[in-house]
């Protein structure tokens, strides 16, 4: 491999194994919430409604999975930056000649892998109790990448501005959780009010869960093209921003 | 030659505080370089700066001739830095930071039997595989000391490497850094502890509030003021009867500390009687710690 290039691949390596070696946390206990919403939703739910044709209980996978790939995508690159800001460690990393942009490749490659393993975790153990369709396999991967990516540099955001891990929790729980489970995942947006329906296309995670599930089922709140169009955009201005924030230095180098 | 490090009028303000005001230093290669200053005088600010983990106010930082931000990546390449906390990443074990160090820097398996050696020379064999946050607080200082080493840089920044170290890793950090003096790696550092500069380094800057208020070599420093150290290079280990006097000790040389000129006397005869012959002898006006009290105050 090119030396140059060794560095941030390195970083990449060395923020998969900072996960890997705590996978109980980081993936086996999201996959475990993912399957305990569904049980208590399908539960209380199924028979009950139908959305798009297919049982309440397999419209909700596709949304868990991707709110789940799109959280976790996220928690990576903050709780590792936010981590190694506060432990000190990460001038481990600023004192070698890894590149700004260097660094945002590896932290989001990272957190992207993280989103996929977690979804393909919960997918996996799913389909055991459910029969699932996949009409666009394309579209799925897809929607997961650009998905955990945009969340990843989200997260790499969240990380090199919190200071303390209360903040990254506020991050967590008034951003991330509210826009996650306002997004769709339990349920079709078009059976909200006119109102809300307005609001909710103000949500990124809207297109993401939109997208993702048309992935699935073949069929949707909005178009799938539009929805992709709406998360790269989304991706490309905020790593255009991170990148901006990363070469400044703010936080970082003071 | 190019100089290892140069900096030109740099200047670093943390709001209304000015922690550097316009310094200027040039450090040539190949040396063994102390910088000195009670707490708050601005040594880490000086480093951080070079490390590219500050940015200055004003001023260039240069080091091998490459700007610190223009060629921020040779720079770097060029650096090892010892950082003066001691932190440390509680996922991995020794060997694997080591590692990851290297990589950062763009170095790969050929590398890992300098990796080995690192750990080697300081003493980190057991603890290899032990991970970072089950080590105590001196070897979390030997593994922080082994990754500024790991992609073997020419230039080695060790901010106060030997705060909280036992004397075993003192000296085998400091026979391991001689060591790569002589094979011409520049060595600078910061310590509180002034005789190891004393020993070890040649030139020393004096820092103040911000500013250097002395830089010369080591002898020169150690001129300036009156004093009665002797100082002693024997070709054998000193007599028990003068064990007393030490002052420092450093394998066969030693510095004893004299009331009197008098005494001179006194240890050559003890000497003979033991059958000690000597080396090198002389007889020093004072020690750096007078100097640097004389010029910068008790801290
Ligand atoms: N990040 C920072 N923000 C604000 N002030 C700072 C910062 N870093 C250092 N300072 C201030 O700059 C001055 C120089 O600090 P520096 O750490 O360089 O001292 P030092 O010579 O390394 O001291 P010590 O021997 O205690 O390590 C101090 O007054 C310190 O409080
Ligand atoms: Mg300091």
């Amino acid at each position: 491999m090119m030396a140059n290039l060794r560095g941030p691949w390195t970083l990449f390596k060395k923020e998969l194994l900072r996960f890997w070696r705590v996978s109980f946390q980081t993936v086996a206990a999201p996959v475990m919430t993912a399957l305990l919403y569904l049980l208590v939703f399908s539960h209380v739910l199924e028979g009950r409604v139908q959305v798009h044709g297919v049982s309440y209980t397999t419209f909700l996978i596709p949304g868990l999975i991707m709110m789940s790939v799109l959280q976790n995508a996220f928690a990576n690159s903050s709780s590792s930056l936010i981590q190694s800001k506060v432990m000190g460690n990460l001038v481990f990393v600023l004192l070698t000649p890894i590149s700004y942009l260097q660094f945002f490749l590896a932290f989001l490659a990272a957190s992207v892998i993280r989103g996929l393993v977690v979804g393909l975790g919960i997918y996996l153990v799913a389909i055991l109790f459910v029969d699932l369709p996949i009409t666009y396999p394309w579209l799925i991967l897809a929607f997961a990448i650009t998905g955990s990516a945009l969340l990843g540099a989200f997260g790499i955001v969240a990380g090199i501005w919190a200071d303390k891990f209360d903040q990254m929790a506020a991050f967590q729980n008034f951003i991330i959780m509210p826009l996650s489970f306002l997004s769709g995942v339990f349920y079709s947006i078009h059976s909200l009010p006119p109102f809300w329906q307005t609001v909710s296309h103000f949500n990124p995670f809207f297109y993401m869960i939109d997208g993702f599930r048309y992935g699935f089922f073949g069929t949707g709140d909005i178009s799938p093209a539009i929805s992709l169009s709406v998360v790269a955009g989304s991706f490309f201005v905020l790593s255009w921003l991170t990148l901006k924030m990363l070469k400044s230095g703010y936080k970082l180098r003071g | 030659m190019i100089p290892a490090i140069q900096l030109e009028q740099v200047q670093k303000h943390f709001g209304g505080l000015a922690a550097l005001k316009g310094v200027d230093l040039t450090i040539e290669q190949g040396e063994f370089f102390a910088l000195l200053g009670p707490n708050g005088a601005g040594k880490s600010t000086l480093i951080n700066l070079l490390a590219g983990l500050l940015k200055p106010t004003s001023g260039k930082l240069s080091v091998l001739g490459f700007d610190v931000q223009a060629q921020y990546a040779d720079a770097r390449r060029a650096l090892g830095v010892v950082p003066q906390e001691l932190v440390f990443d509680p996922f991995f074990n020794v060997r694997e930071m080591l590692r990851f160090q290297a990589g950062y820097f763009g170095r790969g398996r050929e590398n890992d039997a300098w990796v080995d050696e690192i750990i080697e020379c300081l003493g980190l064999t057991d603890k290899a595989h032990t991970n970072m946050r089950r080590l105590s607080g001196g070897m979390k200082r030997r593994a922080l000391i082994a990754q500024a080493l790991a992609h073997k840089p020419p230039v080695i920044v060790l901010d106060e490497p030997t705060a909280g170290v036992d004397v075993e890793l003192r000296q085998m950090l400091w026979e391991f850094i001689k060591r790569l003096n002589r094979e011409g790696h520049t060595i600078i550092l910061t310590t509180h502890y002034l005789e190891e500069a004393e020993t070890l380094c040649s030139r020393v800057a004096m820092m103040k509030q911000g500013e250097i208020v002395a830089l010369d070599s080591t002898q020169n420093l150690l001129n300036r003021l009156p004093g009665k150290n002797l100082q002693l290079k024997l070709a054998d280990a000193l007599p028990t009867s003068l064990m007393d006097l030490v002052k420092f000790a450093d394998g066969l040389d030693y510095t004893l500390a004299l009331n009197e000129v008098a005494q001179v006397e006194f240890v050559l005869t003890e000497l003979r009687a033991a059958n000690v012959a000597v080396v090198d002898m002389q007889l020093i006006e004072a020690d750096l710690e007078d100097v640097f009290v004389n010029l910068v105050g008790r801290a």
